[in-house]
C-alpha cells in the first residue's frame, strides 16, 4: 500500500478492482464504510462476478477476465478527453513534460509491440528519455511536442474509447461511462480517490502492467501521495507485506534490493549496474544509495567477511534465468532440485496445474514440510492424493510448526506497519516456532559442513548467527526474535564518526550501537543492516514495532506512535506530492504534511525527502524524481497495452498481438516436447484459434472466499468454517446451466487442457453471473474457489489442477484468473 | 440497567458472517454437519446450534442485480409472544434490559413459543427436549460487553446501546440515506432494529415478517380466553363455597374410616 488501511476513510470514491474485500479483506470495509458515511464517498465494484463487494458498492460493472488494461485505457482516455487532469500535478510531479527517445515507437505505429522487440524480448534502448547537456531529461511544459510523454500517452490511450471497450471487455457502456465519470471526478486538488487491488490485478500474464494502468490514471488525477488516494495493494496474508520486505521471493534481496546476476561477479560490479543515477539536483533518487544498503546486508550476514568475500558467498542467479514456480518445478522434474523445504506453503493445492505439480514432487528424493497441520503437500505420497504410495520413492518429513499465537514477533500489514506481537499460549505438542526450527538447522548444517566438508563451506561456516543468549557450546540455544529485529534495524559494527551536513555536526557512534535510520547506513562495512526499509524500527533504548499510544495528533488516523511503519515511520509515502511547490496541501479537509512557514520545518507526517517546499521532487525512488508516466523497467513495456489471456476465446481486437509479446511460452515449449514429458502434459494451453482451443469455450476463474483460507490448510480443519463452505464448487450463470442441462444439487465436470479428467463439484447456480456477449458471440464465464484438497475435515477438488502454467513477463505470477475449461453435467 | 437495542444497518452488511461464527464461538455451540445448498447460505437455516445466520437472497429489479445480504437472529420483541405463550414459568423470560432469554432448565419442551413467534426464531432439539434462541449475549451486556455478533462485525452493521442512543442513531441514518426503520410498529416494539435501504421492501428478503405482531390466536386464548378461565376457576371455587354454604363442611365417611389402617 502507498497508503494504509485507515486511511481508506479519506477517500472521496473508492475504486475496488481485481480486489474483493468485502470477502478477502472484511476489516477494510470498516474504513470502507467510515468513507461513505462520513464523507459520502462512492464504491465502485469492478469485477466479472457480482461479488459481496458488488453487493455493497454504489456502482458496479462488470468485465470479461483478463481485459483490465482495456477497462482503465478507457478511463485513463475519458480523463484526457473531458480534461480531468490534475494539471499542476502532472506537469510538476509526473513525467508528462520529458521528451522521449525519437527512435521510440509505441502500440498505434507497431500493432501492439513497442519499438526494440526482437523475439520474445525488448532491446529497450530507445525507451528513454533525450537528455539536455547536462543530463536532465529535456521537458516541454506545454505538453505539445509530440515526443513528449504526455502526447505519447494520449495517442496510446485515444484508441480506447468507451465503444471499443465495451465490446471488449462485455461491460455495458452505460456502466463503463458511469465508472469512467465517478472516478475521474477526483482530479480536483481538494479530492481524492483510492484504488484497492489483489490478485484479480496481478494474476495475469500481464498482471504487473495492470498495476501500472493504475499508476498512469491515479498519477493523471493528483492521486499518490493524497490522504485517500493511492494504490493500495490488499496483502491475501497477515505478513505477506513482511514476507516479501525480507524478500521471500526469488528475485529480490531484503529491502528490494535487486538480486545479483552471475554477470555480476564482484560487489563493484552489481553497485555498477544496480545504482540510478540522476544529475537533476532536484530528484533525490533514493536508489543512489543502493551500495551502502548492500553493504550493510553483507556485513550483517557475514559480519567478519570483508565486502567483496561476503558478496561472493552468495549465490548469484544464472543469467537469463529466473527461479519462480516454473522454472524450479520444472528442474524438479528433471531431477536437478533433489531436495525440498516446503514451509507454510502448500503447493500441491495452491501452484499452477497443480497435478503436474504433485507429480514433480514424486520425483524429489527428500522433501521436508513445515506446517500447523498435514497439508496436501506433505500427503501428496498418500492414497487420498490418487496415487500408490508404493510408487513414490521421496522421503517425506513434516515438522509440526507454531501458529502465529504461539510464538512472538512481528507482522507486517498491507499499511507497512510492523507491529510486534506476543506468544499467548505454548504450542501444541512438540511443535516449535519457526525460529527455533531454523536455529537448529542452522547449527546442524554447520556441523555437518565442518565435519564432512563439503562443496563450499565457507558461506556457510562463516555466517553470522547470534540471535540471543549464547550458550557454553558458543551456540544460540532458544533464538530471541527481539535480536532478529536489532539485526533487522541495523547496528555499527565498528565505532564511526558521521557527518550531518544539513545541521553542520558530527554524530560520534560506538560498535555495537543501534542504527538510528537508513540515511546513517554506510557503504564501507562500518554498519551492518538486515532490511535497510526497517532502519529506525528498534533503537538503543526501545523496539518501536511494541508501541501502542493511541495519539493522533494529526487526526488523520495515522497513529504516529502506534507500532512502527517503514520507511523511517512514513504512513502515507510519496506526500511530498500531496502539497503545492509553498507546502500548501492540495486538500485542506485533509493534509497530510504542510510547511510551517514560521518555524521552517514540514508539520504532520514524516515528509518524503527534506528540503524546504519546491526544491525537491516527490517521487524519490525513481531516479528522475517525477511520477513515471513512461515506465521505461518493464519488461514488457513502458505503457500498459491490452493483450487477451494466454487462454482467451476472444481474438485482440486492439491490435494482432493476441497475447503478450515476451511472455516465456512453456505451452510451446510442451508442444515441441523440448521438455521434461510431466511439465509437457501440465503446461499444455489452448490458446486462441488452436484446434486445442475448440474442446474448452469456457473462461474460467479462480477466487476465494470469506469463509475459508488461501488452500484451506489452515481453515478446512475448523468445524465452524467448514459448516458454512462445506464443499467445492463451481459458480455459474442460470443461462448457462439451463444451456446444458444443469440443475439444483447437479455436480459437474471441469476439464481444462491440462486436466482432461477433470475435477468434478457442486454446481451454483446464480444470478450473479452473466453471460458476456462479445462481438456478437456468447462468452459463458465460470468461477471455482481454490480453498478445497483432500486433507482436511471437508475435503474438495483442487481448481489449480486445471489452471495454465504461464506467468507474468516481470514477476513471473501465474495466470489464475482468466484461462478456459469446458464444463460437463457429470 | 438500562434498556438497550442492537441495530442492524443492512446497508453495511456485506456477508462475512464473522457475527455466524462469533456467536457460534461465545455459546459453544457445535458446527453442524451441512451440506451443499445452492447458496453460501449454509446452514441453510437456524437451529438449536445456529442462533443467528446471515441470509443471502438474489434478488433482480429492472435489470438491477442485487444480493441481499441479511443477519437474521431473536428480535427481543418488548412484548413477546413467546413469553406469553410459555406454559413454563422461567423457561423464556423478558429482562428489564431488553432481551428474552430462555433457561432450558425450566423448558419442558412443549413448542409453543416456536408457533408463537412472529419471527420463527426458536428452535426445539429433540434429543435435548428443550428450546434455545439468540440471548442478545445477556451474559456479555450485564457485564457490560457488547453481544459477540457486535464486538465481531467489522463493517459498523451491527451496533448495540442503550434504547434512547440507537433509536435517534437510527433514524438519523434511516432518513440520511432515504431508507426506512423495520420494524416501524408503535405497537410492536422490538430491541433489536434493522436499517433497511430506501428501494426495497422487507417482502424482498427471505425469511423476513413484513408486520409482526402478537399471532391472533395467541390474543384470543391468553386474552380473551384466560378470563373466561378465570371465571372458570372463579365460578367453581364460588359453586363449591355455596355448596358449603348449603351442604355444610365435608364428611368423611365413617366406613371408609372404619377401613383405614
Amino acid at each position: 500500500m502507498t497508503n494504509h488501511w485507515n486511511d481508506i476513510q479519506h477517500a472521496d470514491v473508492i475504486l475496488v478492482m481485481g480486489s474483493n474485500p468485502a470477502e478477502n479483506h472484511p476489516i477494510s470495509f470498516k474504513w470502507i464504510n467510515e468513507a461513505r458515511s462520513k464523507r459520502g464517498a462512492k464504491l465502485i465494484s469492478v469485477d466479472p462476478r457480482f461479488t459481496r463487494t458488488s453487493a455493497t458498492a454504489d456502482y458496479y460493472s462488470r468485465l470479461r477476465p483478463g481485459t483490465d488494461i482495456a477497462f482503465l485505457g478507457a478511463m485513463i482516455n475519458y480523463a484526457l478527453e473531458k480534461d480531468r487532469v490534475q494539471w499542476e500535478y502532472v506537469k510538476n510531479y509526473s513525467d508528462a513534460a520529458y521528451l522521449v527517445n525519437p527512435d521510440f515507437k509505441g502500440p498505434v505505429d507497431l500493432d501492439g509491440a513497442f519499438s526494440g522487440l526482437t523475439g520474445a524480448k525488448y532491446d529497450k534502448a530507445s525507451w528513454s528519455y533525450q537528455m539536455d547537456e547536462n543530463g536532465i531529461p529535456k521537458m516541454d511544459l506545454t505538453l505539445q511536442d509530440p515526443q513528449c510523454v504526455f502526447q505519447h500517452l494520449k495517442k496510446q490511450y485515444s484508441r480506447y474509447n468507451l465503444k471499443k471497450v465495451s465490446e471488449l471487455t462485455g461491460c455495458d457502456i452505460k456502466s463503463l461511462e458511469t465508472v469512467c465519470d465517478v472516478f475521474t471526478a477526483t482530479y480536483k486538488p481538494e479530492l481524492s480517490g483510492t484504488i484497492m487491488y489483489a490478485m484479480g490485478t496481478t494474476q495475469h500474464t500481464y498482471g504487473s502492467q495492470n498495476v501500472r494502468a493504475f499508476s498512469v490514471l491515479q498519477i493523471l488525477l493528483g492521486n499518490i501521495g493524497v490522504a485517500g488516494g493511492g494504490i493500495n495493494a490488499l496483502r491475501g496474508e497477515s505478513n505477506v507485506q513482511g514476507s516479501t520486505d525480507h524478500a521471500a521471493l526469488f528475485h529480490i534481496l531484503p529491502g528490494y534490493l535487486k538480486y545479483p546476476k552471475a554477470n555480476q561477479p564482484t560487489l563493484v560490479k552489481y553497485n555498477e549496474d544496480n545504482t540510478p543515477k540522476s544529475k537533476d539536483p532536484q530528484s533525490l533518487n533514493w536508489w543512489g544509495n543502493t551500495p551502502k544498503y548492500i553493504a550493510s546486508l553483507m556485513k550483517a550476514w557475514w559480519r567478519d567477511a570483508d565486502l567483496e568475500t561476503a558478496y561472493s558467498y552468495l549465490p548469484k542467479i544464472d543469467d537469463g534465468k529466473n527461479y519462480s514456480y516454473l522454472p524450479i518445478f520444472s528442474a524438479m522434474a528433471n531431477q536437478e532440485i533433489k531436495g525440498m523445504f516446503c514451509w507454510g506453503m502448500n503447493p500441491a493445492v495452491g501452484a499452477p496445474s497443480s497435478r503436474m505439480i504433485r507429480r514433480c514432487l514424486a520425483q524429489l528424493d527428500w522433501m521436508v514440510c513445515i506446517d500447523l497441520w498435514e497439508t496436501e503437500t506433505s500427503a501428496f505420497w498418500q492414497k487420498d492424493a490418487g496415487v500408490i504410495p508404493a510408487d513414490i520413492k521421496t522421503e517425506v518429513f513434516l515438522l509440526p510448526a507454531a501458529a502465529s499465537m504461539e510464538k512472538e514477533g512481528s507482522v507486517s500489514n498491507s499499511g507497512r506497519w510492523g507491529q510486534w506481537r506476543y506468544k499467548a499460549v505454548d504450542p501444541v505438542g512438540h511443535a516449535e516456532d519457526d525460529l527455533w526450527i531454523i536455529n537448529q538447522i542452522v547449527y546442524r548444517m554447520k556441523d555437518l559442513y565442518k565435519n564432512d566438508g563439503g562443496a563450499y563451506p565457507d558461506p556457510i561456516l562463516n555466517l553470522t548467527w547470534n540471535y540471543g543468549k549464547v550458550g557454553l557450546d558458543g551456540r544460540v540455544h532458544n533464538p530471541s526474535p527481539r535480536e532478529v529485529a536489532k539485526e533487522i534495524n541495523g547496528y555499527f559494527v565498528t565505532d564511526k564518526e558521521i557527518e550531518d551536513k544539513a545541521k553542520k555536526e558530527i554524530k560520534k557512534f560506538k560498535a555495537g550501537d543501534m542504527v538510528p535510520a537508513f540515511p546513517m547506513l554506510q557503504d564501507d562495512g562500518s554498519t551492518a543492516c538486515g532490511c535497510w526499509i526497517y532502519s529506525g524500527s528498534v533503537s538503543d533504548t526501545e523496539n518501536k514495532m511494541m508501541k501502542r499510544d493511541p495519539a493522533d495528533p494529526t487526526g488523520l488516523g495515522m497513529y504516529p506512535n502506534w507500532a512502527w511503519c517503514w520507511p523511517v515511520n512514513r504512513r502515507i509515502i510519496y506526500n511530498r506530492a500531496s502539497v503545492n511547490a509553498e507546502g500548501k496541501p492540495f486538500a485542506k479537509d485533509k493534509p497530510v504534511i504542510w510547511w510551517s512557514g514560521l518555524k521552517k520545518v514540514w508539520l504532520g507526517d514524516v515528509p518524503d525527502g527534506g528540503g524546504d517546499p519546491g526544491t525537491k521532487l516527490p517521487f524519490i525512488m525513481v531516479p528522475h524524481g517525477r511520477a513515471q508516466l513512461f515506465a521505461a523497467g518493464m519488461t514488457d513495456g513502458p505503457f500498459p497495452e491490452h493483450y487477451e489471456p494466454l487462454e482467451s476465446a476472444v481474438k485482440n481486437t486492439m491490435s494482432s498481438k493476441q497475447v503478450s509479446p515476451v511472455i516465456t511460452r512453456w505451452d510451446e515449449k510442451a508442444k515441441e516436447k523440448t521438455c521434461n514429458p510431466i511439465i509437457a502434459e501440465g503446461c499444455i494451453a489452448a490458446t486462441y484459434g488452436t484446434e486445442d482451443s475448440k474442446g474448452f469455450p469456457v473462461i474460467c476463474s479462480t477466487y476465494r472466499v470469506t469463509e475459508h483460507w488461501q488452500t484451506g490448510q489452515m481453515t478446512r480443519w475448523l468445524p465452524w468454517l467448514d459448516e458454512m463452505v462445506p464443499h467445492q464448487f463451481v459458480e455459474m450463470s442460470e443461462e448457462f446451466a439451463k444451456e446444458k442441462g444443469i440443475i439444483f444439487g447437479d455436480k459437474v465436470r471441469v476439464t481444462s487442457a491440462r486436466n482432461v479428467e477433470g475435477i468434478v463439484a457442486y454446481a451454483m447456480i446464480t444470478k450473479r453471473l452473466k453471460p458476456f456477449v462479445i462481438a456478437g458471440n456468447t462468452h459463458h464465464m465460470v468461477g471455482i474457489t481454490w480453498h478445497f484438497g483432500y486433507k482436511g475435515l471437508v475435503t474438495g477438488a483442487i481448481a489449480n489442477d486445471l489452471t495454465p502454467f504461464i506467468g507474468d513477463a516481470n514477476t513471473m505470477i501465474p495466470e489464475y484468473k482468466a484461462f478456459l475449461v469446458n464444463v460437463v453435467k457429470a | 440497567m438500562a434498556e438497550f437495542i442492537k441495530l442492524i444497518d443492512i446497508t453495511k452488511c456485506t456477508g462475512c458472517r464473522g457475527c455466524q461464527v462469533a456467536c457460534k464461538q461465545w455459546n459453544e455451540l457445535a458446527a453442524e454437519k451441512t451440506t451443499f445448498t445452492g447458496s453460501l447460505q449454509n446452514p441453510d437455516d437456524l437451529s438449536y446450534n445456529t442462533w443467528t445466520l446471515i441470509r443471502f437472497d438474489e434478488v433482480e429489479q429492472n435489470g438491477k442485480m442485487n444480493w441481499l445480504l441479511r443477519h437474521d437472529a431473536c428480535m427481543h420483541c418488548d412484548w413477546p409472544a413467546c413469553v406469553k405463550a410459555c406454559p413454563s414459568p422461567g423457561a423464556l423470560v423478558k429482562t428489564d434490559e431488553g432481551p428474552v432469554v430462555h433457561n432450558t432448565k425450566f423448558c419442558i419442551g412443549c413448542k409453543s413459543c416456536i408457533v408463537a413467534c412472529p419471527f420463527d426464531i426458536p428452535r426445539y432439539s429433540k434429543e435435548k427436549e428443550n428450546i434455545a434462541k439468540c440471548t442478545l449475549c445477556y451474559d456479555r451486556i450485564t457485564d457490560g460487553k457488547n453481544p459477540a455478533c457486535v464486538t465481531a462485525c467489522p463493517t459498523g452493521c451491527l451496533t448495540f446501546g442503550t434504547k434512547e442512543e440507537m433509536l435517534d442513531k437510527a433514524a438519523k441514518r434511516a432518513e440520511k440515506i432515504g431508507g426506512f426503520i423495520y420494524p416501524n410498529n408503535p405497537k410492536y416494539e422490538t430491541h433489536v432494529l434493522y436499517i433497511m435501504p430506501g428501494g426495497l421492501k422487507v417482502a424482498d428478503y427471505s425469511h423476513a415478517n413484513p408486520n409482526p405482531k402478537m399471532p391472533t390466536t395467541l390474543m384470543w386464548w391468553k386474552n380473551l380466553f384466560k378470563p373466561f378461565t378465570l371465571i372458570g376457576i372463579g365460578g367453581v371455587a364460588g359453586l363449591a363455597a355455596l355448596h358449603y354454604l348449603i351442604k355444610g363442611p365435608h364428611r368423611v365417611h365413617e366406613k371408609k374410616e372404619e377401613g383405614g389402617e
